[in-house]
């Protein structure tokens, strides 16, 4: 205890108190005060904090949700595909790969698996032959080897896919956006199209490829049946090597391939590793993130004007509470903190309903598009942490201003 | 100090003669066009176990010398002392640590909550002594049991008639013990039979040792206490104190000195 010295001596044994400070406690009690008695008022002063957090949460809870399903299916699908490709000489004509290149590949160490398609070129596939020629539905017929799907990334819908049996015979099986395209959603027995004159049976439709989106739009035929009914020449121009399921092998072979596939002229060969590009589109933000999160931060900003502004008028109304609590004892600080807390706690309460608006959103969307309901912890404690500070910055003028009344002044005028 | 300590002070607070307040010379000139001069250097001495009532019409300057009496404001000039402190010395904190161990306040509107119960009201009356709530909670029910208002402690305040209330604001003000309590029109909102049990209830405080100030603008109720203190345009125009019940310094004016 301080005493005040200089005090008239003639009067001893009383000391100067000391005001007494208010338990955290007690301090959340009197912040409550104005949200339990006027809960209309609280809830709907808190629903611009609500709807700015929740699309904060929203925004980075989809975007954080998508890029953990495609990081996900990326695993699924293995991170050691290669692919090599035909690239172009240095006059700018389509190089060839050479015919040899899928078997000198095989032969590096590491290498588990290599496929490959090569492109037939000038020919062009119909339901049947009565579809006129320019109704080509921009389809492709590529060869393709028997181990196709399995290192490409893809599986069968329906079917079977071509074998050591049916690549030799005029049998076809059409990639997922080729199927769409001419109508087919299911194999039935005898199912043949029509390409340069002759029937080619269907055996199988493959699901959409995520890593080789190119043989979604493909018809795919075994390469001794290219070259027996279609006069193909037998060149590769898409390789799929896939490697020991280790990133430093991966890498090694990525180096080597160019060199492998096409020794004369390796710097006509293009290889790339597919899982790469899906990953920097998992971390790439959408343009519409920036909307959203612009429009969350304009309604964080109405939000804090909607608090002050409710904070202003309680403290009109509550004078003659203001003045009472100073002639019990209230130091102003002990006022500037109620008031103050009380804003923290609206806007507090506001910012927990936008994260569970928001997680409930991000909920909603994962589950309709079978994704993970991923959260980033920035978003939620972000978003609390925003309405704490707005609450702060919200409530601090009402806050000083009801300190600063005089106890007559709150007390004696209505 | 915690008001515990505050009301432990009351069997070893300072014999009967010294005087827990004292105004010397006080004056309060309110600015405006014209400036209005509440109080004229008014000077005055209550010692501890007093009963005293301030009575005058409106506008006589009673309720400044309650605010000034309660810290609630500042003299323009002279001296207030409460407890032997001087007011002008302290600061805005230690006046507030002043009022909350010292000074209970009972008002004329009775400033009850009606978010919580008759005891938690009673109870915030601790809430700025660094009492804990359990503790401020039992003194809260010690309180209401001395105005007779245990049994309404769960109920809220507008279940309450408006003698009860009032009695609820006076255990709010008790409950710490303070050594002074300052009532404001206490009965100025109540009948004149419920009144007059509130006036008792005063009564039976100060007979326990609290010093009671009334502040009234209603003689029948000055015309109860031992010792009146009557005011007019800013003076004292009468003080029982002095011990003949009649006008004191000249007739207007209370003793003036060193002015």
């Amino acid at each position: 205890m301080t005493t005040t010295s200089g005090h008239s001596a003639g009067t001893a044994a009383w000391a100067a108190p000391v005001p007494a400070r208010l338990r955290p406690g007690d301090l959340a009690a009197l912040a409550s005060i104005g949200l339990r008695t006027r809960k209309l008022r609280a809830g709907l002063s808190a629903l611009g904090i609500a709807i700015g957090v929740a699309a904060i949460v929203a925004v980075l809870g989809l975007a954080a949700s998508s890029s953990a399903a495609l990081l996900a299916e990326i695993q699924a699908l293995g991170t050691n595909l290669l692919t090599v490709t035909n690239g172009q000489t240095l006059t700018g004509t389509t190089a060839e790969l050479p015919a040899a290149a899928p078997g000198m590949i095989a032969r590096l160490p590491g290498v588990t698996s290599v496929q490959d398609t090569g492109t037939v070129s000038g020919v062009d596939v119909y339901k049947s032959p009565y579809i006129p020629s320019g109704e080509t539905n921009a389809l492709s017929v590529d060869a393709a080897t028997v181990g196709l799907p399995a290192a490409a990334g893809t599986s069968l819908a329906q079917g079977r896919y071509l074998n050591a049996a049916t690549e030799r015979e005029p049998v076809a099986v059409l990639g997922a956006a080729a199927a769409r395209r001419l109508g087919i959603d299911r194999i039935r027995p005898g199912m043949r199209i029509w390409a340069r004159g002759q029937w080619f049976y269907l055996t199988g439709i493959l699901n959409p490829d995520t890593y080789a989106p190119q043989i979604d739009s493909a018809v795919l035929i075994g390469f001794p049946a290219a070259e027996k009914y279609l006069n193909f020449d037998g060149n590769p121009s898409e390789i799929y090597v896939r490697t020991v399921n280790t990133p430093a092998v991966t890498t090694r072979v990525d180096s080597l391939l160019g060199y492998q596939a096409n020794p004369e002229n390796p710097n006509q060969v293009d290889v790339s590793r597919p899982s790469d590009a899906l990953m920097a589109q998992a971390d790439a933000k959408g343009a519409l993130d920036t909307l959203f999160l612009g429009l969350g931060a304009v309604a964080l900003l109405v939000g804090a004007i909607g608090v002050a502004n409710i904070m202003v008028i309680s403290v009109l109304e509550r004078r003659s509470e203001i003045g009472l609590r100073r002639a019990l004892g209230a130091t102003r600080g002990q006022i500037r903190a109620q008031f103050l807390a009380e804003a923290i706690l609206l806007s507090l309460a506001g910012g927990a309903a936008g994260v569970i608006l928001g997680t409930a959103a991000t909920a909603a969307y994962a589950r309709g598009h079978r994704e993970l309901l991923v959260i980033p912890p920035q978003a939620w404690a972000g978003g609390l942490a925003a309405a704490i500070i707005i609450g702060a910055l919200a409530g601090l003028l009402p806050a000083i201003r009801a300190a600063r009344l005089s106890p007559t002044q709150a007390l004696w005028t209505v | 100090m915690t008001a515990a300590q505050a009301a432990g002070d009351l069997g070893g607070r300072p014999a009967g003669t010294v005087p827990v307040l004292e105004l010397e010379n006080v004056s309060k000139v309110y600015p405006g066009q014209p400036p209005v001069r509440a109080l004229d250097r008014v000077s005055l001495a209550v010692t501890a176990g007093e009963l005293a009532a301030v009575a005058g019409p409106s506008g006589s300057g009673k309720s400044t010398l309650l605010h000034l009496m309660g810290t609630l404001d500042q003299p323009t000039a002279g001296t207030v002392r409460i407890t032997g402190l001087d007011v002008a010395r302290m600061t805005d904190r230690e006046l507030a640590g002043l009022r909350a161990a010292r000074i209970g306040f009972v008002f004329q509107q009775f400033f009850l909550g009606e978010h919580q119960s008759v005891l938690g009201n009673v109870a915030d009356g601790l809430l700025y002594a660094g009492i804990r709530r359990g503790q401020r909670r039992r003194l809260a029910a010690d309180a209401l049991g001395r105005v007779g208002l245990r049994h309404r402690a769960a109920a809220r305040p507008t279940q309450l008639s408006g003698g009860e209330r009032q009695r609820v604001a006076i255990a709010r003000a008790i409950a710490g013990r303070p050594p002074v309590v300052l009532a404001d029109e206490p009965t100025g909102n109540l009948d004149s039979a419920t009144g007059t049990a509130i006036l008792a209830l005063l009564e039976e405080l100060n007979a326990a040792g609290t010093t009671v100030i009334i502040i009234t603008h209603d003689h029948a109720v000055a015309a109860r206490t031992r010792r009146r203190i009557e005011m007019l345009d800013g003076h004292i125009i009468t003080d029982t104190a002095a011990g003949t019940g009649t006008a004191v310094g000249g007739g207007f004016r209370h003793v003036q000195e060193g002015t």
